[in-house]
């Protein structure tokens, strides 16, 4: 559809009323497209033919006897009363209500700490706390799983020595805050530094103002730094909502580690995997997918239209 | 000290990403940002401190790793994890890793390489045709195409992971490097992302001008758009450069011949051999994963230091506005 749009450059121009009139140049018109669509072929190829794929696949099943079937929505309704798909999501959701509010408020003190000019060695401290961002999760979470675990990590031993119960990382109870800490420990820093160069953009007068009108750093922070850190934040929390959710790298990696802990639907994403892969059950792995994709999208809106209305009221 | 703005004025920066500078950590003073002028001399302690704790938090894990990698696997079960032990064998370590298997790392390093180094310039280029066109030409359907882009950050993409995966077996791209890489090329929060940037740091008079020199469209993107764009891009680049490096899901699903693996799948298979072998042949297996763990993530954490300047700048117009 969209490419179509995009390969017909002699199509007719429409100067609406937030098109800014372009004068008479013809080869402007017919350059745009050319510098869109290579880009726009391969997300049509890549992106929105596999997202109609699995939407197809999820209105099929696949049988015994009379092969390949035209199901209607008999998938979804499946999906929506399959208690292991209702608990993986509900356990990200708590995942995400607890870790990511969590995240993004450390990441945005952070910000605010290192852009307030009163650290010491800021740029050592900037660097160190992104580090983490550049190890990939799948080190992370064999990093942690090493870490927390009762035989030779670190926790342990410590405890050990020192006569104290040895803490259970690994533990049912203690599971998903684990994951919690490998999530908030790869992206407090990314968060942090989308919020800090988004401070940095601040211009100096409006600080310089203020202090002429008698605030002090906490009341500057507050009516001039956060109202301006608002698209940034939205920004992080978006990317929080998409990531949480596919929650799928550290539960995979930790399941060798406590595999009576952590199962193969554990999440919802893992628990899609499980079935495209070792179900062998494609068109339940797709509408499951298909389901996820949509959860995300709709948070997301929800997310996106909260902040709206926030910001109009 | 003037405050540089940006992104607006990158000019300065014209020079192409190749000729970053070579020192970073020892120059700090021409750090990622634009400086504001001090507000004070004051500095706090109190607040240093918070800070140097939380750092503490986010590299104790790596301090493990290093010292980790200088054990053997019997060190690693018998010795304080935070400590050296008395036989340190980095060196051992590493040899062994590389040799491992018939040096099956070394592949799955170079496979990285090549699939992250591809998708990376892939994805930064097509980012930035795309997002220079949105922004500065004016066709029919530009806005519907590009909210769709937009829309589509929103999907995730491991939900596409699995259609994906079905249709390249039809298409009888599993098992092969482009299973890895096609899917990495397209970046819809990279083309938001220089839309932004280019909207900014393209001004129309330049371009009006080289079209009044006859400049073609073409020839105006590479010899002048595409050096405007270069902290933008460095940060397209660099991002996508990670999440293909760090990339897990998909080329789990996509490859199943230990050869074409790339590290973080590789890494994996190997502590799940670690995990199950206990002792015995397997035993040193442990020392092995810690190791490669450590190996990887050195490029990136070298090409962030290296890059700074540029992907901080490029990240602000992202974060700025929506």
């Amino acid at each position: 559809m969209t490419a179509t749009t995009a390969a017909s450059p002699k199509g007719r121009r429409r100067d609406g009323p937030n098109r800014p009139a372009r004068g008479g140049r013809r080869h402007r018109r017919s350059a745009g497209p050319l510098f869109v669509a290579p880009f726009m072929v391969l997300f049509l190829l890549l992106f929105l033919a596999p997202l109609g794929f699995a939407a197809y696949l999820s209105l099929y099943q696949e049988r015994l006897i009379g092969g390949t079937v035209f199901v209607g929505l008999d998938n979804y309704v499946q999906a929506v009363t399959d208690p292991l798909l209702v608990h993986g999501v509900v356990r990200v959701a708590l995942f995400f209500v607890i870790q990511v509010p969590l995240m993004l408020l450390l990441a945005l003190l952070f910000a605010l700490a290192l852009d307030s000019g009163l650290l010491r060695l800021a740029r050592v401290i900037r660097l160190g706390i992104f580090v983490p961002y550049a190890v990939p999760s799948v080190v992370a979470a064999l990093m942690w799983g090493y870490l927390y675990g009762p035989d030779f990590g670190p926790f342990a031993q410590l405890s050990r020595d020192l006569s104290l119960p040895v803490p259970r990382f690994l533990s049912d109870g203690w599971m998903l805050g684990s994951l919690a800490n490998i999530v908030t420990w790869e992206f407090v820093g990314y968060n942090m530094i989308i919020l800090y160069a988004a401070l940095r953009t601040i211009p100096a007068e409006l600080y310089e103002a203020a202090a002429m009108d008698g605030a002090g750093a906490w009341r500057i922070a507050w009516s001039i730094k956060l109202p301006a850190l608002r698209p940034a934040l939205l920004l992080t929390l978006l990317f929080s909502v998409i990531g949480s959710f596919q929650l799928f790298n550290e539960p995979n990696l930790l399941m060798k580690v406590a595999p009576d802990v952590i199962s193969s639907s554990y999440t919802a994403n893992l628990y899609a995997y499980s079935l495209a892969f070792t179900g062998q059950q494609v068109n339940y792995a797709a509408t499951v997918s298909f389901l996820l994709g949509l959860v995300i999208v709709i948070v997301s809106y929800a997310v996106l239209l909260t902040a709206n209305r926030r910001r109009t009221s | 000290m003037t405050t540089t703005p940006q992104p607006s004025a990158p000019l300065a920066q014209g020079t192409p990403p190749a000729a970053a500078p070579t020192t970073p950590a020892a120059k700090p003073a021409r750090g990622a940002l634009p400086r504001r002028p001090r507000r004070g001399p004051r500095r706090s302690t109190p607040l240093t401190i918070a800070m140097l704790a939380a750092l503490a938090y986010f590299l104790l894990p790596l301090f493990w790793l290093v010292i980790a990698s200088t054990k053997s696997t019997q060190d690693l079960f018998n010795t304080f994890g935070l400590w050296f032990s008395h036989a340190p064998q980095l060196l051992t370590n590493v040899k062994d890793t590389f040799t491992q298997d018939d040096g099956v790392f070394v592949h799955w390093l170079l496979n990285t390489v090549l699939y992250a180094g591809v998708s990376a310039v892939g994805a930064a280029l097509l980012a930035a045709a795309g997002g220079y066109g949105f922004a500065k030409f004016r066709f029919r359907g530009d806005r519907a195409a590009f909210n769709l882009v937009v829309g589509a950050v929103m999907v995730p993409a491991t939900a596409l992971a699995i259609p994906t995966y079905l249709l390249f077996a039809k298409a009888g791209l599993v098992n092969t490097p482009w299973a890895v890489i096609l899917p990495s090329l397209v970046n819809p929060f990279g083309l938001y992302l220089m839309r932004v940037y280019a909207e900014d740091a393209v001004p129309e008079s330049l371009l009006e001008a080289a079209r009044i020199d006859g400049a073609g469209e073409l020839r105006i993107f590479f010899r002048i758009v595409l050096r405007l764009l270069g902290p933008g891009l460095v940060t397209v680049l660099l991002f996508t450069l990670v999440a293909t490096w760090n990339n897990y899901f998909l080329p789990l699903i996509m490859l199943n011949d230990p050869d074409l693996y790339p590290i973080t799948v590789g890494l994996s298979s190997w502590a799940a051999q670690a995990q199950n072998g206990g002792s015995g042949a397997s035993s040193d297996m442990l020392a092995l994963v810690v190791t490669g763990s450590l190996i990887s993530i050195v490029p990136l954490v070298v090409a962030f230091l290296l890059l700074q300047r540029y992907w901080q700048s490029g990240l602000a117009s992202g974060g700025v506005k929506q």
